[in-house]
């Protein structure tokens, strides 16, 4: 899968409280309604500009803070095709991976993009365009990647308990 | 060479002999914790398809973050959890009486020296001060631990963190944990296990050590360890847990990072706004005012903490311009801290005595900050907007900071009084 996107750029240690604030947490349960509070208190812009397809760009320890999940759906479900940083935070590399959002661990490459460029991600090949200049990514460990073919956690753990009965 | 304290809980979690860095294991966790996000577990764990828990034994769940319920949307949460536990049968459900997670589950004798714990919140790290082996996951992958009882795991490389000295008078736990996040950046420890030991870590009351395991979440880390010894055992016993067989880490065990700190001449530190690695020394700050003094949470409101608060307070009245809030951490706090009369010093210094929970620190309720205002803290999160308002302005600091702060009516360092 090759996928070309528009980039909204931030900085390191963007943290879950910008991208989806605590005090939704428990008061919003729609994921629409999650998307349209995504980045809130980092870029009131970004929930109202937003098209399905753009890709989100970070320095380091990008999903930083708590373990709400409701900052990998805002995401998703805004339509972002793929988050690249330097670096992610683990509770939210995971809750992406359940989520089925693609993350891309680039370090060498956001110095070079820019917001607003399109850039292009290559998954199979772990392969990174922006510009006239490529960057190789590292694919997901093998055991993970199984999370992510069956489409999120959820598909994943009703197949294993369907071949759990078989 | 040698296994870590966490390579060898992960290991025998995946039923293996060893376990090497990086590589990714599925096991299944001793105890798994959620709380007042149980509600949305719950029905991701509907959507899986399972009638039935794996095992319900496994699960605690405690009702922390926005209690008693603030809007008929948070009381629906909670009773939609309520039915979910009496319809599952688990046993180990604490409601809303009970106090923060981080301190009911070892209060409750759920934490074990070399358990294998994971709770779906990031500060379950805090677990790690009683020799466990504590992170924090998602809500969806606790819902998956409930259908078929395993978790995939990467096995993190563990960084030591060797501490020596005595502190000095009015500088503590917290203030060492904010230099050392201040230091290492708020990705310092990302992905890692942090051991922490040495002279300093030994002399420490279980209490200050659960404090700076519960901030290991904020420079990245995995989990925090403590080597469990004399006073983690007394502790436990005083709570009914003798059972348990303690895990260490092996003498040739290879660190990714050693780091050695001497507190001796450490002073009192805060994290400005809006980063808990924006770690100065409390002087640089000094005189700035504030509107609002928060005492407690997941990180500092056991009894230790409020203690040190009420030394500073006692006999003596806050300034009238500020809000001073107190949340012990837990109903065995409370308790404790109406016996020996601390929480009445506390009141009679002007403090506003609350519920054992969560309170404002997430910015559901019970102390939400206005545009403009200033809050001092004693949580472990300063994020814009975290605390209400995204232009409010929140500073993490130890109990005597904010008690001292509080007296004054601007930030000030305790050892100034």
């Amino acid at each position: 899968m090759t996928i070309q996107g528009k980039v909204w750029k931030y900085g390191n240690d963007v943290n879950t409280d910008v991208i989806f604030p605590g005090k939704y947490t428990y008061t919003i349960t729609d994921r629409k309604e999650m998307a349209a509070h995504a980045l809130e208190d980092l870029d009131p812009t970004f929930a109202k500009e937003v098209q399905a397809g753009d890709i989100v760009v970070a320095g380091s320890n990008f999903g930083c803070g708590s373990s709400r999940e409701q900052a990998a759906t805002c995401l998703k479900e805004a339509g972002v095709a793929a988050v690249i940083a330097a670096s992610f935070a683990r509770i939210f590399f995971r809750n992406a991976i359940n989520e089925g959002l693609p993350l891309i661990e680039c370090p060498e490459a956001i110095g070079a993009i820019e917001a607003g460029q399109t850039v292009e991600v290559d998954f199979e090949g772990g392969i990174l365009r922006v510009g006239d200049k490529t960057y190789q990514f590292p694919g997901l460990p093998e055991s993970v990647m199984g999370i992510v073919r069956e489409g999120g956690l959820i598909p994943y753990v009703r197949k294993q308990l369907a071949q759990r009965k078989a | 060479m040698g296994q870590s304290f966490t390579q060898k809980i992960l290991a025998r979690g995946a039923g293996k002999s060893s376990v090497a860095i990086s590589e990714i294991v599925d096991v299944t966790p001793d105890v798994v914790m959620s709380h007042d996000n149980t509600a949305a577990i719950s029905a991701t764990f509907k959507r899986m398809g399972v009638e039935r828990l794996d095992d319900p034994r496994r699960h605690v769940i405690v009702l922390d973050h926005c209690v008693p319920a603030a809007s008929e949307k948070y009381a629906q949460n909670h009773k939609t959890i309520r039915e979910f536990v009496a319809e599952q049968g688990i046993e180990h459900f604490y409601d809303i009486q009970r106090g923060i997670c981080h301190q009911v589950l070892p209060e409750q004798g759920h934490v074990r020296p070399g358990a294998l714990i994971v709770g779906s919140d990031s500060h379950t790290t805090t677990y790690g001060a009683l020799g466990a082996f504590a992170a924090g996951i998602g809500r969806s992958e606790t819902a998956a631990i409930m259908a078929i009882g395993r978790i995939w795991l990467r096995v993190p490389e563990t960084m030591q963190v060797r501490v020596k000295g005595a502190f000095a008078d009015r500088v503590g736990a917290k203030d060492f944990i904010l230099r050392l996040i201040g230091d290492l950046g708020a990705d310092g420890g990302l992905y890692q296990a942090v051991e922490f030991v040495g002279p300093a870590i030994d002399d420490m009351a279980v209490d200050d050590r659960l404090t700076l395991c519960n901030m290991t979440a904020e420079m990245g880390a995995k989990n925090g360890y403590m080597l469990p010894d004399e006073k983690t055992r007394a502790w436990l016993q005083a709570r009914g847990v003798k059972d348990y067989e303690p895990v260490f880490s092996d003498p040739d065990t290879v660190y990714a990072r050693v780091l050695d700190y001497d507190v001796s001449a450490l002073e009192p530190q805060l994290a400005a706004p809006h980063t808990v690695d924006n770690v100065h020394p409390v002087k640089e700050w000094a005189g700035k005012p504030i509107h609002q003094a928060l005492l407690g949470t997941c990180t500092n409101g056991r009894l230790c903490d409020l203690h040190r608060a009420a030394d500073l307070l006692r006999g003596k009245k806050i300034d009238p311009r500020v809000r001073m809030l107190v949340f012990p951490a837990s109903v065995e706090v409370v308790r404790e801290a109406m016996r020996d009369g601390t929480l009445l010093t506390l009141s009679e210094a002007g403090a506003v005595i609350m519920n054992a929970g969560c309170g404002p620190c997430l910015g559901a309720h019970e102390g939400i900050l206005a545009p403009g205002e200033v809050c001092i803290s004693t949580a472990n999160r300063n994020f814009r907007g975290r605390m209400g308002s995204r232009d409010a302005d929140v500073f993490l600091a130890s109990p005597e900071t904010v008690a001292a702060s509080a007296l004054t009516g601007q930030i000030t360092d305790p050892r100034t009084l």
